[in-house]
């Protein structure tokens, strides 16, 4: 079995899906004769036709607006947004209309639908091309939040949400699109959402993470491993809702937990997480929380972008801080 | 049973793709000097974008969006803009904003990833590039609120492409323009293409200026490639705006490049529309009609060529030149004062940046 990258896994897991459920249709910009901007589309439109994949105008309102449409009329839509600096104008139709149309009807009508789009920094993109804002989303009652780390994952995930029956924002970790490749079976088996996986095991230190930012998590534990230090390494995956049962089972363990995300530190999962901590793992803790984050600043374009992005040598040092702590 | 609204689009062209006049010229031909000074602009453009691709090419520029080929447009709305009225660009505007008094080094350093390159020299009210499509439409509206508010005869001017006809601010923008008689202008520079979509992928009108009616304001259609043509119709919208009434201007041209130098058009369009469309070429057609008047000669021609080549290597050379920002400007400009909560993560951020530039590796 060939090895296949993240990108290709989204484009698996799509075909599958396409293949096997009528239902499923694929729409963004540039998503059908292009195959998308980062090629995540790439050869849908020749396999199913302009019907189910189709380029849309360049209106992000729309194409959030009328996945409410389709879905609500039973259909499955998956939705492209181009990069998540456009995702804005997609806000009112998700906070609105997708979260919440089970429950203004009282199940009557529902929204099962995906929003794809890429996020993150660290490819040197141009103004608006990198910033992590999948808290905005997470803060949304109604929506699901899924974040892929490993092109396993996001066959896996993908197809979950693909079948979920509810909103799912599917956030593809741009910066590692193409960074790794492992064996991915292309046999239509989905993966749990709303859990978390816990990526390596270990006893002295939790480290949180999801994203791109496990690629630095785990060369943390690593470089935590050769000092003696057992860190266990968990991907949320599922940011919204969080699988609090996980983390706080681990910390429970531990003692000492260092959340790790690329978004700013405001108002960001990281303090959902922490707050989780504080309110039902307090007496489990040994340390106070630690959070490794972008700073509360804009993104900056790309020359000072690696200054801005949470680092290995961050994580290792937030993580030997919760074992000095007396 | 009668019809109760009608509508006429106009198509403005002076000179055509062979460089022959086809209209009356306007009077503002007759100065030679504003001829040649358009002439001037799009050829710097189009070597700057020359320039700016072989940066890129070679790992000196970030991602870059190239308006090969639309040059006629922008050096138009920069030549009929007036100083005091306000440039409100998107991302393929760099001839107007060069004609506005912004380096070139300023647009490298933007692209180059260097948030420096927004703050203009010159042109201090004019907004920097914007990226999400079609937004900057409503700060136009904004802008024009403010300058009728005070009175002024001043002029707003915002630029979007075809593809941003699309989206709900572009249509918003024009409404609201109209319930508000605004001293707004829309230049839509129809390229043909939002990256591989294109105009016809966005609408069923027969034209794209036939939105204004809908918004109760002005709408033309022009040749983008004819910079007489656009000058003009420029000038006459900004009179229009000062009256009250705003305009939508279409321009069509072409993109002859891709989408930006991240995007591969060949896989999405055929060589034979890129023939056809290189034959109407801006920059080639006001050579020939010059030459043909007796106002340009090849020995100008080669002259301003090395002219023009001396001052963008000059715009390279400041912005190889320019060091990076320290670390914590992505600090000193957040707010007018950083509040104290966010004082420390400056620390941090400080305390943390060894090693310098490239330190971090995330592929």
């Amino acid at each position: 079995m060939a090895e296949i990258t993240l990108i290709k896994a989204v484009t698996q897991a799509l075909a599958w899906e396409m293949a096997n459920d009528e239902r499923v249709l694929v729409l963004g910009e540039d998503v059908g004769v292009n195959g998308g901007v980062f090629r995540a589309t790439v050869g849908l439109q020749q396999r199913f036709g302009a019907e189910r994949v189709i380029d849309t105008p360049l209106a992000e309102g729309l194409i959030a607006g009328m996945t409410v449409g389709l879905a609500a009329q039973g259909l499955r839509p998956v939705a492209e947004i181009q990069f998540m600096g456009f995702i804005y104008s997609v806000l009112d139709q998700m906070l609105s209309h997708a979260s919440r149309l089970r429950n203004r009807t009282r199940g009557r009508l529902s929204c099962p639908m995906v929003l794809r789009a890429p996020f993150g920094g660290g490819i040197h993109a141009p103004e608006h091309h990198s910033e992590s804002t999948e808290a905005l989303f997470a803060h949304i009652p109604g929506l699901r939040v899924v974040i892929p780390s490993s092109p396993g994952r996001a066959y896996g995930l993908l197809l979950a949400a693909m079948r979920d029956p509810d909103p799912v924002i599917f956030l593809e970790p741009k910066r590692i699109y193409r960074l790794v490749k492992e064996e991915v079976p292309d046999n239509g088996e989905a993966l749990p959402l709303d859990v978390c996986y816990t990526l390596r095991a270990g006893s002295d230190v939790t480290l949180v993470s999801w994203g791109a930012m496990i690629k630095e998590t785990l060369e943390a534990a690593d470089i935590l491993g050769e000092k003696g230090i057992s860190a266990e390494v968990i991907d949320v995956a599922t940011i919204k809702p969080l699988d609090t049962f996980s983390i706080l089972e681990s910390v429970a363990r531990t003692g000492r937990c260092v959340i790790v995300h690329e978004a700013v530190r405001s108002g960001g999962v990281g303090a959902e997480i922490a707050a989780l901590l504080a309110g039902e793992g307090l007496l489990h803790l040994m340390a106070p929380v630690q959070r490794v984050t972008g700073y509360d600043t804009v993104m900056p374009l790309f020359r000072l972008e690696n200054h801005y992005m949470p680092s290995v040598q961050q994580i290792v040092e937030a993580a030997q801080k919760t074992l000095e702590f007396e | 049973m009668q019809p109760i609204a009608q509508f006429t689009i106009n198509y403005w062209q002076y000179l055509n793709a062979d460089g022959q006049t086809v209209a009356e010229l306007p009077a503002f031909t007759q100065n030679s000097e504003r001829i040649i000074s358009l002439y001037r602009a799009m050829s710097l453009t189009r070597l700057f974008d020359q320039k700016a691709i072989a940066l890129q090419r070679t790992g000196q520029l970030g991602t870059y969006a190239s308006p090969l080929g639309q040059e006629a447009i922008g050096v138009a709305i920069g030549s009929a803009m007036r100083p005091e009225d306000v440039l409100i660009p998107a991302y393929r505007d760099h001839a107007a904003q060069f004609m506005r008094g912004v380096r070139m080094s300023d647009i490298l350093l933007y692209w180059g990833g260097d948030e420096r390159g927004m703050d203009y020299a010159e042109a201090r009210e004019d907004f920097p590039i914007s990226v999400p499509v079609a937004s900057q439409c409503c700060h136009a509206v904004g802008v024009a609120y403010a300058m009728k508010l005070r009175r002024q005869s001043r002029v707003a001017v915002s630029c979007i492409g075809d593809g941003g006809t699309s989206k709900g601010d572009f249509y918003e923008s024009l409404n609201a323009s109209g319930v508000w008689q605004l001293p707004v202008i829309f230049v839509i520079n129809n390229n043909q293409w939002a990256i591989s979509v294109p105009r016809s992928g966005q609408s069923a009108t027969q034209t794209l200026a036939q939105k204004a009616i809908a918004a109760g304001i002005h709408g033309e259609q022009v040749d983008g490639n004819d910079v007489i043509a656009m000058t003009a119709r420029m000038e006459a919208a900004i009179e229009r705006a000062q009256q009250g009434e705003a305009t939508v201007i279409e321009a069509l041209s072409y993109r002859m490049s891709d989408h930006t130098t991240a995007d591969d058009a060949s896989r999405y369009r055929s060589q034979e529309e890129l023939d056809k469309y290189a034959a109407r070429d801006p920059i080639s057609r006001l050579n020939i009609w010059l030459t043909e008047t007796g106002l340009w000669s090849d020995q100008q021609e080669s002259a301003l060529q090395e002219e023009l080549a001396e001052q963008v290597d000059q715009a390279v050379k400041a912005y190889l030149a320019t060091e990076p920002q320290p670390v914590q400007s992505m600090f000193d400009d957040l707010y007018e004062t950083l509040p104290t909560a966010y004082q420390k993560q400056r620390d941090e951020l400080i305390a943390a940046q060894a090693p310098v530039d490239g330190g971090a590796d995330h592929g």
